[in-house]
């Protein structure tokens, strides 16, 4: 009975949207890459450089929306390396986005381990607090479950409407998806395909930088090493499962969410029967699995994967 | 404008210029952040090397732990000839180490030339399960490799704490979590005298020599070559596409396997989840110096090895953060990328209207 009870807590819902945060806006940032053509998995490394900069930045003074924008202009800049890498030179898509995150990674621990040579614990910032939205979030169990997250999980949603309109509704749109499917007839009118690509990658990897800094900036109020532990590998694996759709994705990182808020909780019920290192398991576990589910069918924007070059075919 | 021509062959002289310049300008990178950390580069880079090479023991460390490197960059280097991307290198070397200790700690007693091959054989055999999982569900459900095995990473190290904590713990541990010690007769002997070196280094370079005749001189190693090069024509040559893949997937993770093991018997003997700092990465990164050429992989393991080496040393000295080490790492991958498409083309001064000058 009790595996049933865990529902009807307002808690776990709200844990659910908690832990979907960083999924959505990793998921929705790689999902505008890739829908431009680009695969970018230095989307690990981007989140946790978001984490660290947008943490730093507060730490140093910067105020939150301040850190916010330093996590973004980051994850942009982060973003263009990948997209000169890919586009214009046409390199691997696959190496060079393990070689970006691997650059990332390592420039965020160099820099705060430079900037706070000797913290035994990490220091602290004051974090963004739930939200409180006029009459919503006093409503009876609705209230506590769905409306008291942070400024964070609202633009995440926001955000999702946002792409989903632009990349439906939009000749912006309109081009990203064709540079994604098919560049040359992008090019035949005259617009830039490395310049669509590069800026959808800029994009998208500063939405990424956002996913890292919720981790620091609302889901805790301090950065560790080792935080972000997979979470942007699981986004790669949600955008194929999510089919490239940005009302899908969110879906599927709220499922995500509530599948790990669930597990957590049967966690102190059967934890003395199962290692808590099997709950561990489980989020990558079901991330395989959901994108060995989607991959047989999924529709992958056609010239994902494929340098284009100017003037050859 | 310059105009880039493609190049029709790569000379032999670029595959080894673009390396060594990349490897040059990555240093020249991680100046910057040197510099904004306050330290003299010529101090800084002097300790570095001082600390890889500067005396008989440093020279040791730099091949004890360019030894796993090595293993983990032919692994790298095998799939990625098949443009089979296994990133999983760190979960399949933890899968060997695995295998090394449910063999080597006390379940079989047998002579030492029964039981080292043994354990080695179930390493590699570990870390070839390991891939293969990935690779038939990229073959059978086109799922994409590099998030399978990436996330297979986590799963594996998980799985081994996990044994670390129970059937694997040593009771003797005193509560930490690591595994009984290898006994004896598994274990890999120093090489020189009192310094930490050790046997592994020659499985390695077997290794290197073993992928080298797979490559240059089997059906198997020409199978693959032409499936990463173009896996339609290999298909048409009537070359199983699939097949090779699972045999690219198997050696690969084998290879990694290895690692894993040489680290248990070679070095810590017995298994902590803490033995590796990310041999499985620095292997991709190995190869792709390497241009993927076995033999290059040697020399990029032990340069890489120095750089961890060096950088921890330099650390000690001057208290700069080690993580210029992973820095220096990251940004010669990016170079030798960069430096690999220069390679591949000739670029010419056109004038500034475009015209031949």
């Amino acid at each position: 009975m009790e595996f049933l009870e865990i529902f009807l807590s307002a808690n776990f819902w709200a844990a659910s949207l908690r832990i979907a945060t960083p999924l959505i806006f990793g998921t929705l940032g790689a999902l505008i890459c890739e829908r431009a053509g680009v695969l970018n998995l230095g989307i690990e490394g981007i989140f946790t450089a978001g984490a660290m900069s947008g943490w730093l930045a507060v730490w140093l003074g910067a105020g939150l929306i301040g850190g916010l924008l330093v996590a973004m202009v980051v994850g942009a800049l982060i973003g263009l390396i990948h997209g000169i890498l890919t586009v214009p030179l046409g390199l691997s898509q696959h190496v060079s986005g393990i070689g970006v995150t691997l650059l990332a990674t390592s420039v965020a621990y160099f820099t705060y381990r430079t900037t706070l040579p000797d913290v035994t614990s990490p220091p602290r910032i004051e974090p963004f607090r739930p939200l409180d939205i006029p009459i919503l979030s006093d409503l009876p169990f609705i209230g506590p479950a769905l409306f008291q997250q942070t400024f964070m999980t609202y633009l995440a949603i926001a955000l999702v409407f946002i792409v989903g309109w632009v990349l439906a509704r939009t000749p912006l749109g309109l081009a990203i998806r064709a540079v994604g499917d098919n560049p040359a007839s992008v090019d035949s009118q005259g617009m830039s395909v490395y310049g669509l690509r590069i800026g959808a990658v800029m994009v998208g990897s500063s939405i990424m930088a956002l996913g890292g800094a919720f981790l620091t900036m609302a889901a805790f109020d301090a950065f560790f090493f080792g935080m972000v532990n997979g979470r942007g590998w699981i986004c790669i694996a949600l955008t194929v499962f999510a089919s490239w759709r940005p009302r899908k994705a969110l879906l599927g990182a709220l499922l995500f969410g509530a599948f790990e808020a669930y597990q957590v909780r049967l966690q102190t019920e059967v934890g003395s029967f199962v290692p808590g290192e099997v709950f561990l398991m489980a989020p990558y576990v079901l991330s395989i699995i959901a994108l060995i589910v989607a991959a047989r069918s999924a529709d992958y924007p056609r010239a994902l994967l494929v340098p284009w070059f100017k003037g050859q075919r | 404008m310059i105009r880039m021509e493609p190049r029709t062959e790569i000379s032999r002289r670029m595959t080894i210029i673009a390396p060594v310049a990349a490897v040059l300008v990555a240093l020249a990178l991680a100046s910057i952040p040197l510099l904004a950390a306050g330290q003299n580069l010529f101090e800084a880079y002097g300790l570095m090397f001082k600390g890889a090479f500067g005396s008989a023991f440093a020279i040791s460390e730099t091949f004890t732990r360019a030894t796993p490197l090595i293993l983990t960059g032919l692994a790298a280097a095998v799939a990625f000839r098949a443009k089979f991307w296994n990133i999983g290198g760190e979960g399949q070397f933890y899968l060997g180490a695995l295998g090394a200790v449910v063999v080597g700690t006390g379940a079989i007693s047998a002579p030492v030339w029964i039981l080292l091959p043994l354990v080695l054989i179930a390493g590699a055999a570990a870390g070839a399960i390991g891939l293969i999982g990935p690779a038939y569900l990229k073959t059978r459900f086109n799922t994409d490799e590099v998030v399978t095995t990436l996330l297979l990473n986590f799963i594996i190290l998980l799985f081994v704490q996990m044994l670390l904590q129970g059937w694997l713990k040593d009771p003797m541990s005193l509560g930490w979590p690591q595994s009984s010690p290898i006994v004896d007769e598994a274990l890999l002997p120093p090489l020189v005298g009192r310094l930490r070196v050790h046997a592994g280094l020659l499985v390695a370079l077997g290794a290197a020599i073993g992928v080298y005749i797979l490559m240059r001189h089997t059906v198997l190693g020409f199978r693959l070559r032409a499936v990463g090069e173009n896996p339609h024509a290999a298909r048409h040559a009537g070359i199983s596409v699939s097949r090779t893949m699972l045999w690219a997937a198997a050696i690969s993770g084998a290879l990694a396997g290895l690692a894993g093991v040489s680290e248990v018997i070679g070095l810590k003997g017995y298994l902590t989840s803490d033995i590796s700092p990310g041999f499985g990465y620095a292997g991709i990164v190995v190869a792709m110096l390497a241009g993927l050429s076995p033999i290059g992989v040697v020399i990029s393991s032990v340069f890489i090895a120095a750089i961890f080496v060096g950088a921890d040393s330099m650390s000690r000295a001057i208290g700069v953060s080690n993580y210029i080490a992973d820095l220096v790492v990251a940004l010669s991958l990016l170079c030798v990328l960069v430096g690999g498409v220069a390679a591949r083309y000739r670029f010419r001064w056109m004038g500034l209207k475009g015209r031949e000058v």
